[in-house]
């Protein structure tokens, strides 16, 4: 019979550009054994282990059964997923189904990515299909740039409306040790960053980094034994809408759109920039921090860049995004979604060091990737009834 | 709790709900289907299943696809099938490993209490690549892949050591594809069905010794799909619908060297778990047909000692008593089984497509008489470090 | 005893090919039959909903329904989003670096309802802007895939 699920712990590595001291499976047993520590439960406790990472990116087959030694799945049930850049947060969702079944009590849940060891953007696009998109398509950045495009010439936002969610992203994560970069930039430095794809410069991209992330999923039968502030999981929604690049609508983010209005839906939620407490949000480039909170109706079609320069999105406004510093400076791909769901729970738990926000009960964690996919879980400090 | 354990403290009527298969869709399976996409496929697949269940695409609360980013040369292998699956609008995930992995997680779907129907779908095509480069691709880059191990060659080595330490022999091995070849001429979905002799498969040529090419399951293209219902749905939709007694898995060491080849531990942990959620205490006389994962000759016999069908070592003796034969107590692969057509990813899920049709009394001229509990099996990773194993029944 | 600093090492994966041979279906086919042989676009419709889709495909995805109509479309469209690609990076079909800059971007093709993506020549920058018109110039020598089409120009 279908059990409450919660979040009781989590572990992440210190993010970098290159991890030259860790092949792949070291990686993941650091992150994992930060989480077992941090919830003072050992591999025997562990029911089951769910992983997953972008399979290009580091060129192993199988990781599941590869990286069993580092994962802990030796002689346990072992499951991999991926699903391109919303692996993170599928990996979220499957901890939560798993467990809610209530066939394992206990879930270790793995995203990791080691995206040093190949070329990000020649591996990315292999995700595209390759008679029809590949020939012409230019990596995430490229289609999303095609987004910005079409959203700066329908409302007239503009790239220094987006440097602004690049300011506050770059700052947050100052408060963040495992952030990749940790260094804050200004307004004038992101304008005036390299062009990559009119009009993403650099700076409005996220890196790739190294990294990995372990969270732990405990059914309600053992969550509070574990932990005095276990996240509980709401509700989960997502939608991996389109097969083409060529079938993107790309007025809005229609997935997370799509999504969103189901998990309100199924927790009751009305009003999401008064309810949620704190978002952390995948968002791999500046202009989705503007579009995407639209998209989730946090606000009107064209009036993001308001709650930006409002300072509404900031640590001390009304709905805190990205405390962590988001994706803008930390991605290390099928790990990235993953983090989002471990910060967002660390926010519920008042484990969130250096980036508390003060009080939050309701978080949410969202993924994006793929042909503009998107995932998204919520959670809250009070058990669902 | 037992170490690695699933939640078995009560009987399984209170641990879970009753989730049952009903609806089942394969493609036949070919060497290359040159005119179809993958998204053809699981269209097939998919539509096949719906018409099966009497179910349209909105009846589907939610949709597992099970695909390899390596077999589809495409990093995000599951773009390729969103439409074909009937995504649109609708909450959908993937599971890199066998089918039988990915209806794990879509059965978990409707247990969570999250939706009350579960499409999981799988396909490859192996004729699209070089299968030994995608195969080389699951050892480690640091220290064996530069060797140029790959699926055949590493089952060499599994199947020697087996070999050598109970005494099995090749012809004992033979007898598995004398017996699914010729299983496969009633099996209409299936790639090779042949009339061979022990000795054809003695002399047909080695692929690395002891493995010869009729030991060895072959290339293929195909997808299958299956559609899963809460007792409620299952009730509404289907007039057969084929029930979930219990289901385990379990993965054993990666590096070769760290496990004893001739034994699958990872299998008997999952069987174990499988049959004491079914409540079976004497397999051959409780289930009445496997489809198991026979990838090579020597593996049928390996995993039924790991079912525990016999006794370590005695796989070979079990056949030749023609225990696993169609009129045996114990069934082994009336569909020909990998042997005869294995599409990787795919091949587990069309196991448990095959075990449903036996259930049902469907199962055409492979149908074995007066099934009502039968097993489908399984694995992922290399010489089967993976095991998953499922029993249906009535 | 101090613990010595030691080099650490990486491995090179070599020019680790994986040669694929993807079938591209009845329809898909049909369109690069058509592209090579006649310089001319091939659609699909939708029974149910009645959208259009190029190229064409089997299934459409929101009515889960198969498609059978061919309809012929045209090779000038409306630029519908657009990006200036000024990033290098490897080609994994080619495994040569893309020369940049180059122009990108998604036209809604006349006839069609979703979009089509290819490069847009960037000759005149100035003139990039959504909701140029613009139309595909062709290569002389053309194999049958999207890069018989060379470009699309704006025609404003």
């Amino acid at each position: 019979m279908a059990k409450r699920v919660a979040v009781v712990g989590s572990g992440q590595t210190y993010h970098k550009s290159q991890r030259l001291d860790v092949n792949g499976v070291e990686l993941i047993h650091e992150a994992v054994s930060k989480a077992l520590e941090e919830t003072h439960l050992t591999r025997d406790d562990i029911d089951l282990i769910i992983i997953g990472n972008m399979d290009h990116f580091e060129g192993i087959n199988y990781v599941d059964m590869w990286s069993i030694d580092g994962s802990g799945g030796l002689m346990k049930p072992t499951i991999k997923l991926t699903t391109g850049g919303t692996t993170g947060s599928t990996l979220a969702i499957a901890g939560y189904h798993m467990v809610a079944s209530g066939l394992f009590n206990v879930a270790l849940v793995i995203g990791w990515e080691k995206n040093s060891e190949s070329d990000t953007t020649a591996a990315i696009n292999t995700a595209f299909d390759p008679v029809w998109d590949r020939l012409t398509f230019a990596g995430a950045i490229g289609g999303l740039a095609l987004e910005a495009s079409v959203y700066m010439h329908n409302y007239g936002v503009t790239e220094k409306d987006a440097a602004r969610v690049v300011v506050r992203d770059r700052k947050n994560a100052c408060g963040n040790p495992y952030a990749h970069l940790r260094k804050e930039v200004t307004i004038e430095e992101v304008l005036k960053s390299p062009m990559l794809c009119d009009p993403v410069k650099l700076l409005d991209m996220c890196p790739r980094s190294d990294g990995a992330c372990a969270v732990i999923f405990a059914s309600e039968d053992v969550a509070e034994k574990t932990t005095d502030t276990p996240a509980w999981i709401w509700g989960v929604a997502n939608r991996h809408l389109y097969t083409f690049i060529n079938d993107v609508d790309f007025h809005g983010l229609h997935s997370l759109k799509n999504a969103s209005r189901e998990l309100y839906q199924k927790c009751g939620i009305k009003e999401p920039l008064k309810e949620i407490d704190v978002i952390e949000l995948y968002q791999p480039y500046s202009f989705g921090g503007l579009l995407w909170l639209e998209s989730l109706g946090l606000c009107k079609d064209g009036e993001a860049p308001r709650l930006l320069w409002d300072g509404m999105t900031d640590m001390d406004g009304e709905l805190p995004i990205n405390p962590s510093g988001g994706v803008i400076p930390t991605n290390p791909i099928g790990a990235t979604g993953l983090i989002r769901c471990a910060e967002a729970a660390m926010q519920i738990m008042g484990k969130a060091e250096g980036h508390q926000v003060p009080g939050v009960n309701i978080a949410m964690s969202t993924g994006f990737g793929g042909c503009m996919w998107s995932d998204i879980l919520l959670y809250g400090k009070k058990r669902p009834g | 709790m037992e170490f690695g354990a699933w939640n078995l403290t009560f009987g399984y009527s209170e641990i879970m709900d009753r989730i049952a298969i009903v609806g089942i869709g394969m493609t036949k399976q070919e060497r290359r289907k040159e005119a179809e996409t993958f998204s053809d496929m699981v269209f097939e697949a998919v539509t096949k299943a719906l018409n099966d269940a009497e179910m349209t695409i909105q009846e589907i609360d939610n949709i597992v696809t099970g695909c390899n980013d390596f077999w589809d040369g495409r990093t995000i292998s599951s773009m390729a099938v969103g439409d074909a699956s009937g995504a649109w609008d609708k909450n959908i995930s993937c599971v890199e490993g066998d089918g039988t992995f990915a209806a794990l997680y879509g059965m978990t779907r409707i247990l969570s209490g999250s939706y009350a129907t579960t499409l999981v779908t799988a396909h490859s095509k192996g004729s699209e690549s070089i299968s030994s480069l995608i195969t080389n691709a699951m050892f480690d880059p640091i220290y064996t892949r530069p060797l140029g191990l790959d699926a055949i060659t590493s089952a060499a080595l599994q199947a020697r050591r087996y070999m050598d330490r109970f005494g099995i022999t090749e012809e004992q091995c033979a007898r598995v594809s004398v017996k699914n070849h010729k299983n496969a001429k009633n099996n209409p979905y299936s790639q090779l069905p042949m009339d061979i002799s022990v000795e054809d498969v003695l002399r047909s040529r080695t692929l690395a010794s002891p493995i010869k090419l009729l030991d060895a399951s072959p290339i293929s293209d195909g997808a299958c799909a299956l559609i899963l219902a809460n007792e409620k749905s299952a009730k509404r939709f289907s007039k057969h619908p084929v029930w979930i007694k219990g289901v385990g898995c379990c993965a054993d060491a990666y590096h070769l060297g760290d496990r004893d080849l001739s034994e699958s531990k990872s299998l008997e942990r999952a069987a174990k778990t499988a049959y004491q959620m079914a409540g079976i205490s004497s397999p051959i006389k409780e289930i009445d047909v496997a489809e198991l994962y026979d990838a090579f000759t020597y593996q049928e016999l390996m995993w039924t000692e790991g079912l525990g069908f016999c006794n370590k070592g005695d796989g070979g003796r079990l056949l030749e008593k023609g225990e696993t034969e169609r009129e045996g107590p114990i069934p082994v692969n009336p569909s020909g089984g990998c042997l005869s057509a294995h599409a990787v990813i795919t091949a587990g899920l069309i196991r448990m497509a095959e075990a449903t049709l036996q259930v049902r009394g469907e199962a055409g001229k492979r149908q074995i008489d007066g099934v009502k509990t039968a097993l489908a099996h399984g694995i992922n990773g290399p010489c089967g470090q993976a095991h998953c194993v499922w029993i249906l029944g009535k | 005893m101090a613990e010595t600093k030691i080099e650490l090492l990486t491995k090179y994966s070599g020019e680790a090919e994986q040669p694929f041979r993807y079938s591209i279906g009845k329809w898909g086919s049909k369109f690069l039959h058509e592209l090579r042989d006649h310089k001319r676009l091939l659609a699909i419709r939708c029974p149910k909903c009645k959208k259009v889709y190029v190229p064409p495909r089997q299934v459409c995805g929101p009515c889960f329904q198969r498609m059978e109509e061919l309809v012929e479309i045209s090779d000038q469209g409306t630029l519908v989003a657009f990006t200036i690609i000024r990033f290098s990076f490897i080609d994994p079909e080619t495994g040569i670096t893309r020369p940049v800059p180059y122009g990108y971007g998604l036209i809604k093709l006349d006839g069609c309802d979703n979009h089509f993506q290819h490069y847009i020549n960037i000759e005149d920058e100035s003139k990039m802007k959504i909701g140029a018109r613009v139309r595909a110039v062709f290569n002389e020598k053309r194999k049958g895939n999207l890069l018989d089409i060379k470009y699309f120009e704006v025609t404003d």
